[in-house]
């Protein structure tokens, strides 16, 4: 679970670096796109890096989900009678979260991967092979960045507990100080990308990009 | 003051069990929490009702045997064990609810008490020392580093009592596991078995039926002896360590 889901803040660290490239025009925009397709040739063929990308991404998804099926089985099993009262004094919301936030999560990726990279939907009906003509048509429309907002929000609250969640996993806050560090961190990273990711479809929305 | 207290009934481990409503009356806020229960108990038993059957021993805070979820914490609102939290924590016209532990490695005995056996049995598993029987051995003639011998006592203060349990959304035993697993990781004493020790206490704690840790922290804000959450970071580091040793 820890190690897959530091694969997953790892990919969308690189991923919110791309979209921001959209602040620096259409053409470097799409140049950056298309180089994605030829980064590392010739040492890896045309498209190569892309799937070496698309299969580690989908072992990480695999384990991760396993993972977390596996642990909420045995959470179901070791509390079979709920409490008529239960306070979650010690939690903070995010990490009362995480499954259905991590359910939510796969929902948009796949809706996700429909719009931008498989099916490449244009909800305005305009053209698709220009991605970044398709990010500002998709933005343009309000609803579409609603959706992507709140699925930013999920986002930030799944890395809020999940980033500390995974260094306590690995052992690596075994004192107060690495502790409250650990937490920081999480924090850190929560902000930035959920923030990183939000302003592109907010500058678009607002004609800040166009 | 007088109180409504909504108390789990529940006559065996067969019986399906039934919040049942009391009102008790007369209640002082120099109290302890268990002391009002025996009053209540006291009522029951002169109106002929079986009385409400609860864990405690000590009264003192030190034993572990007390528990009771409070209001949907375990120990109830302050950071102790119910034998030492005072009606004082409550106001007059309070509506308490108490119900027992709830994991299915602790089944319900009666009413609020339940089997914290699977505890005993992780112990079992890899929870002591070897050490040479006889006469006690002199005190310095293992030296202890300040820093360690005071995070050993520090998780050392752990009293068993399953409030991390009880507290934990997936009724993990994490704390309980971490707490023994890094008291005896700090001394000398502990390192011989220092590996097997993890990765068979970790079997047992599985094998009882508690849940993974998905580290929410509910059950370091409900310990009654404010057990850290870094030593579940100390139990993950050192299974890590022992698995990677081959054990």
């Amino acid at each position: 679970m820890a190690v897959s889901g530091l694969a997953f803040v790892g990919f969308v660290l690189g991923h919110m670096y791309g979209n921001l490239k959209a602040f620096s025009g259409h053409d470097a925009f799409n140049e950056y796109a298309h180089h994605l397709r030829e980064f590392g040739e010739p040492l890896l063929p045309h498209m190569g890096f892309i799937w070496l990308m698309r299969v580690g991404l989908l072992i990480a998804l695999i384990v991760h989900v396993a993972a977390a099926v596996e642990l909420t089985r045995r959470a179901r099993k070791a509390r079979p009678v709920k409490y008529v009262v239960k306070k979650h004094t010690g939690a903070i919301p995010a990490s009362r979260l995480m499954r259905w936030g991590g359910f939510t999560l796969l929902l948009f990726i796949v809706w996700h991967l429909v719009n931008f990279t498989f099916g490449k939907v244009n909800v305005q009906g305009g053209e698709t092979d220009d991605p970044y003509n398709l990010l500002v048509d998709t933005f343009d429309v309000w609803w579409m960045t609603l959706i992507y907002l709140a699925a930013m929000a999920m986002l930030g609250a799944h890395l809020h507990h999940g980033v500390w969640s995974s260094l306590q996993t690995l052992g690596l806050t075994g004192t107060a100080a690495s502790r409250a560090r650990a937490k920081t961190i999480s924090f850190a990273i929560a902000i930035l990308i959920a923030g990183g990711f939000s302003i592109v479809p907010i500058a678009i929305l607002a004609g800040i990009i166009d | 003051m007088n109180l409504t207290l909504k108390i789990w009934r529940q006559s065996g481990a067969a019986d399906k069990g039934r919040i049942h409503t009391y009102e008790v009356s007369g209640i002082s806020e120099d109290m302890s929490f268990l002391e009002m229960l025996d009053v209540l108990n006291e009522q029951l038993n002169e109106l002929g009702e079986e009385p409400i059957a609860f864990d405690s021993d000590c009264r003192e805070g030190i034993c572990g045997m007390c528990s009771l979820m409070i209001n949907g914490e375990a120990h109830g609102p302050e950071v102790t064990t119910t034998c030492q939290l005072h009606m004082r924590s409550f106001k007059d016209g309070d509506t308490i609810t108490i119900e027992p532990w709830r994991s299915g490695a602790f089944p319900v005995l009666k009413d609020l008490c339940v089997d914290r056996s699977a505890l005993d049995r992780i112990i079992q598993s890899g929870g002591y020392i070897s050490a040479n029987t006889g006469s006690a051995p002199e005190a310095n003639s293992v030296p202890v580093p300040r820093d360690n011998a005071v995070r050993a006592f520090n998780v050392a203060t752990c009293i068993s009592c399953g409030a991390c349990v009880a507290a934990c959304p997936n009724g993990s035993a994490s704390l309980f596991l971490g707490a023994k697993i890094t008291h005896l990781a700090e001394l000398p004493q502990g390192q011989p078995e220092r590996w097997s020790r993890v990765v068979d206490m970790t079997a047992q704690h599985d094998h009882e039926g508690f849940g993974g840790c998905t580290n929410i922290g509910e059950c370091a804000a409900a310990c009654p002896k404010e057990i850290p959450l870094d030593v579940i970071s100390q139990l993950n580091k050192d299974l890590r360590t022992a698995m990677r040793h081959g054990h």
